[in-house]
């Protein structure tokens, strides 16, 4: 009954936390002595005045939809699932180790549909053990799963310096991946090459991530499985009456969440780098966190904050190209918005309710009430 | 100074966004008296209180604390006019004493000794004066909750309250404790306290008020003199219209039986037997009402039978065993056997409140091939409509799928519950607390409802702390104290005071019966 309006709680909130996020940058730019206006005009020419800064926009973007994703199936359980950076990053290992399984693959389609396969399969497998000692064991999943996210990075440390590391090459990273496994990039895509005329990062693989982000939307809203899902998380012991199995959905909802991030690893390490080589997926999976509490938890919500965020990581670089501002302040612009679209989402909201009705809603005072 | 009442309220509104809570209260509340103010849930006796407790500020109209106008900003403020309240749910520290939770907040000074000291000498003197008898050095979590009720109320006394006001005071009190609290009430009436009295129990306000208001949908529809009036008129404010207080039932024609239960032992979590060793039957076409206060086994006894938590014994429907150990059953498979639940605790366990009606009206039978489209995707457009003629059946108000549980009334959403677990015509209904929270009009619908299940020749387990309502719907009554049946008795043939004595543990004349 006090509830913000729809619109204003899907559009307004995000926006105007942006604006605050915006603002204190601003002010923190101001403090080390630099001109706010510039660094944005520097900003949002990189990330998006070209087709060129497009191109490394969307590649992230890409990458932040499959971590957000996974992020938000989880959450739907109520299963923080932080270890989506090393989901990805094992799921770079299976995608190297079935590329490079073949001497040579006979079309690209051929190589996605066996990459993707084996980055789903190394990513749920990595999602579940937390899951399990969750479910059996009652051990925190938000715990084991940032742990699992050092062993990944471990394990690939070993793989790429004792296993996969061609004879004679210094570079601990795995051997380029055969002929016939590179995925067209939107510059050799036919119709967008007319858009991307150079060589761009972005990849067929933002399309398999749109299509990712309407069955997650498909699975959540529209399936059995979702349903459960969803009862699971917004109450164990009402799911426990309506006989919905706990360690089932925990499982389920892990190897889908794995799944998602392990997907990540087709655009980085398939489409970008051709060859698996240390930390490939460059704190994705912790974005995906942020990505998915922007976009509430919800496939399309999703999809917009990993726009942001895309945006927000080429823009950043590009200030640490072109400007004196260090690459470090993309982290405390990063930082920002997460800090206020995720941690401080509930102020922002009462600030509106107040502006809404000129009284907070009861619940809201009742809870300030019992904190005083 | 007798012309003055203690409280005087004019032209109080509240408005939360579109919802008017309270529109042009006026209330007087005379010295010296016990008042009571009744009504349905969401009437808005809660948010008045709140306001005359500093809790809310009302956008209109003002206070008067005997005959002087007062802000009431915070609850400080409300303590300084000597207004006291004691809440539905205690606010006490529940690993501190009893004295340590009555001087908290109301400290002399830095030092807590001298503070104690003096109000162990108070405590004794507010005992002897009221029978408000509690071991001060006695920790809170030791206590029964009839004790805890009574740290509140002298807590609100050692602050020297002249205005005592009680949200639903007897929701959680056996009748025993119940008619202690009202001496204790009565008491501090003749000492010139004033008390005012938050219930919808019908009962207790023909009992010890002097005078009653109503209220009905944020407005004060009457305040009449308890002597001059009587339950059904006081029913008929309530709710705006003619109420039928008693349950309408032709007697039982009890058939084979559903349910029987040999030696039923129940375990929590840490492992503590709350259950222990019960044996009972049901059959069909009959409610077995079983008594108690709250915390004695029964909730554990619904949630075994329910599916949700595991047991040793014997347990069986229609003279096949069911499955004790959890491991193999849930509600799901008990659902299977025909066994329907609506849990005790339906905002936690009988319904997801963040999830719209129709998604609820499903809960539990979501497996059902009627529901899906296809192997994968649900029919959600079908069951919205099924959810909406179910609705309908069971004046849900407003019938709208698409709301979230959590945005109807109390009885509403026991009527969700209800849509969901009796039109599957289950051979046995487990029914807990079926009318908590739920506003009258809505009771003698629920009532009616399982009174019709009956008659249909299902078995019914119903667990209620309301004594009235064990009574006007039972055939069978057992009472259950610490986890065992201390009785069981005919409805016809008992009373109150009998079922009291053995819901406090007391077992009676011929209590093998």
């Amino acid at each position: 009954m006090t509830k913000l309006p729809n619109w204003a709680d899907i559009v307004l909130v995000p926006l105007v936390s942006l604006l605050f996020a915006a603002i204190i940058s601003a002010l923190v730019l101001l403090a080390i002595g630099q001109d706010p206006v510039a660094a944005m005009n520097v900003m949002v020419t990189g990330a998006l005045g070209s087709p060129y800064g497009w191109g490394y926009t969307l590649y992230y973007t890409t990458s932040f939809i499959f971590t957000g994703l996974a992020v938000t199936v989880s959450f739907n359980a109520r299963l923080f699932n932080i270890g989506g950076e090393g989901q990805a990053q094992m799921g770079g290992l299976g995608v190297a180790l079935v590329l490079l399984s073949l001497p040579v693959w006979p079309h690209w389609t051929v190589a996605l549909v066996a990459a993707a396969l084996g980055a789903a399969a190394f990513g749920a497998a990595w999602a579940a053990i937390p899951a399990y000692l969750q479910a059996r064991r009652g051990s925190h999943i938000v715990i084991t799963t940032i742990m699992f996210n050092y062993i990944a990075a471990a394990v690939i440390v070993y793989m790429l310096v004792d296993v996969l590391r061609p004879p004679r090459q210094m570079e601990p990273a795995s051997a380029r991946f055969p002929e016939g496994a590179a995925l067209p990039t939107l510059h050799d895509i036919p119709g967008l090459s007319l858009i991307f005329t150079r060589e761009v990062p972005a990849n067929v693989t933002l399309f398999i991530a749109l299509v990712a982000a309407f069955l997650v939307w498909v699975l959540l809203w529209r399936t059995r499985l979702g349903y459960q899902i969803r009862a699971f998380g917004q109450s164990e012991p009402a799911a426990r009456y309506a006989g919905i199995d706990p360690f089932r959905t925990i499982m389920i909802t892990m190897l889908i969440s794995g799944g998602l991030a392990g997907l990540m690893a087709v655009n980085n390490v398939m489409g970008e780098a051709e060859k698996l080589v240390q930390n490939s997926s460059e704190g994705a999976g912790f974005i995906g966190i942020a990505v998915a509490l922007m976009g509430r938890n919800h496939p399309f919500g999703v999809l917009v904050a990993a726009f942001l965020f895309g945006f927000l990581y080429q823009g950043g670089a590009e200030l640490g190209l072109w400007t004196t501002i260090p690459i470090e302040m993309r982290i405390v612009v990063q930082g920002l918005v997460i800090l206020f679209t995720g941690a401080l989402d509930v102020m922002v909201r009462m600030l509106l309710a107040r502006l809404f009705f000129r009284k907070p809603p009861p619940e809201v005072a009742v809870a300030a009430r019992e904190r005083a | 100074m007798t012309t003055n009442p203690a409280i005087e309220l004019r032209g109080i509104s509240k408005a939360f966004g579109p919802v008017q809570a309270n529109s042009d209260i006026n209330l007087r509340v005379e010295r010296g008296t016990i008042h009571g103010i009744i009504g349905e849930n969401g009437a808005g006796k809660s948010t008045l209180m709140s306001i005359l407790y500093g809790f809310y500020k009302a956008d209109a109209g003002e206070i008067l604390i005997g005959g002087q106008p007062v802000a009431i900003p915070d609850s400080q403020a409300a303590i300084r006019a000597g207004i006291g309240m004691v809440f539905q749910h205690f606010k006490l520290v529940q690993n501190f004493t009893v004295l340590e939770n009555v001087v908290l907040g109301a400290e002399d000074g830095a030092l807590l000794r001298p503070s104690l000291a003096k109000a162990r000498k108070l405590l004794a003197d507010l005992a002897r004066d009221y029978e408000l008898e509690v071991d001060p050095d006695e920790v809170i979590e030791e206590l029964s909750v009839g004790h805890q009720q009574r740290v509140e109320i002298l807590k609100a006394l050692y602050r020297q309250a002249d205005i005592l006001i009680l949200d639903e005071p007897t929701g959680v009190l056996t009748p025993a404790e119940a008619d202690h609290l009202f001496r204790i009430l009565r008491g501090l009436k003749e000492q010139g306290k004033t008390v005012v009295l938050i219930t919808h129990k019908l009962r207790e306000i023909m009992e010890i008020t002097d005078a009653v208001s109503v209220m009905r949908r944020g407005e004060m529809v009457a305040t009449v003199t308890t002597a001059e009036t009587s339950p059904e008129q006081l029913a008929e404010l309530m709710v705006g219209r003619k109420v039928l207080l008693r349950v309408d039932k032709t007697p039982a024609v009890p058939g084979r039986t559903v349910l029987e239960v040999e030696n039923l032992r129940v375990s929590d979590a840490d492992g503590v037997e709350r259950v222990k060793g019960i044996s009972f039957s049901i059959r069909a076409g009959e409610i077995l009402g079983i008594a108690g206060v709250a915390g004695n086994g029964q909730s554990q006894l619904l949630e075994v039978l329910g599916g949700i938590s595991p047991a040793t014994g014997t347990v069986r429907v229609n003279g096949d065993a069911i499955d004790l150990s959890g491991r193999h059953s849930n509600g799901q498979t008990r659902r299977a056997r025909g066994i329907a639940h609506v849990p005790e605790d339906r905002q936690h366990l009988g319904l997801i409140m963040d999830f719209m009606a129709w998604e609820n009206v499903i809960f539990g039978y979501h497996n059902d091939p009627a529901y899906q489209k296809n192997r994968l995707i649900m029919d959600n457009a079908g069951i919205v409509r099924e959810a909406q003629a179910k609705m309908k059946r069971f004046d849900v108000r407003p019938p709208i799928p698409t709301l979230q549980a959590k945005s109807f009334s109390g009885g509403n959403q026991q009527k969700i519950v209800l849509a969901r677990e009796l039109e599957r015509a289950p051979d046995l209904l487990l029914v807990g607390q079926p009318t908590r929270g739920v506003d009258i009009g809505a009771i003698e619908f629920i009532h009616q409802r399982l009174i019709e299940l009956r008659d249909a020749g299902k078995a019914v387990l119903l667990v209620s702390v309301e004594l009235d309502e064990i009574l006007s719907l039972s055939d069978r009554i057992a009472v259950m104290f610490d986890g065992r049946i201390m009785g069981e008795r005919d409805p016809a043939a008992t009373n109150e005071r009998e079922l009291g004595l053995l819901m406090a543990g007391i077992a009676g004349e011929g209590a093998a019966a």
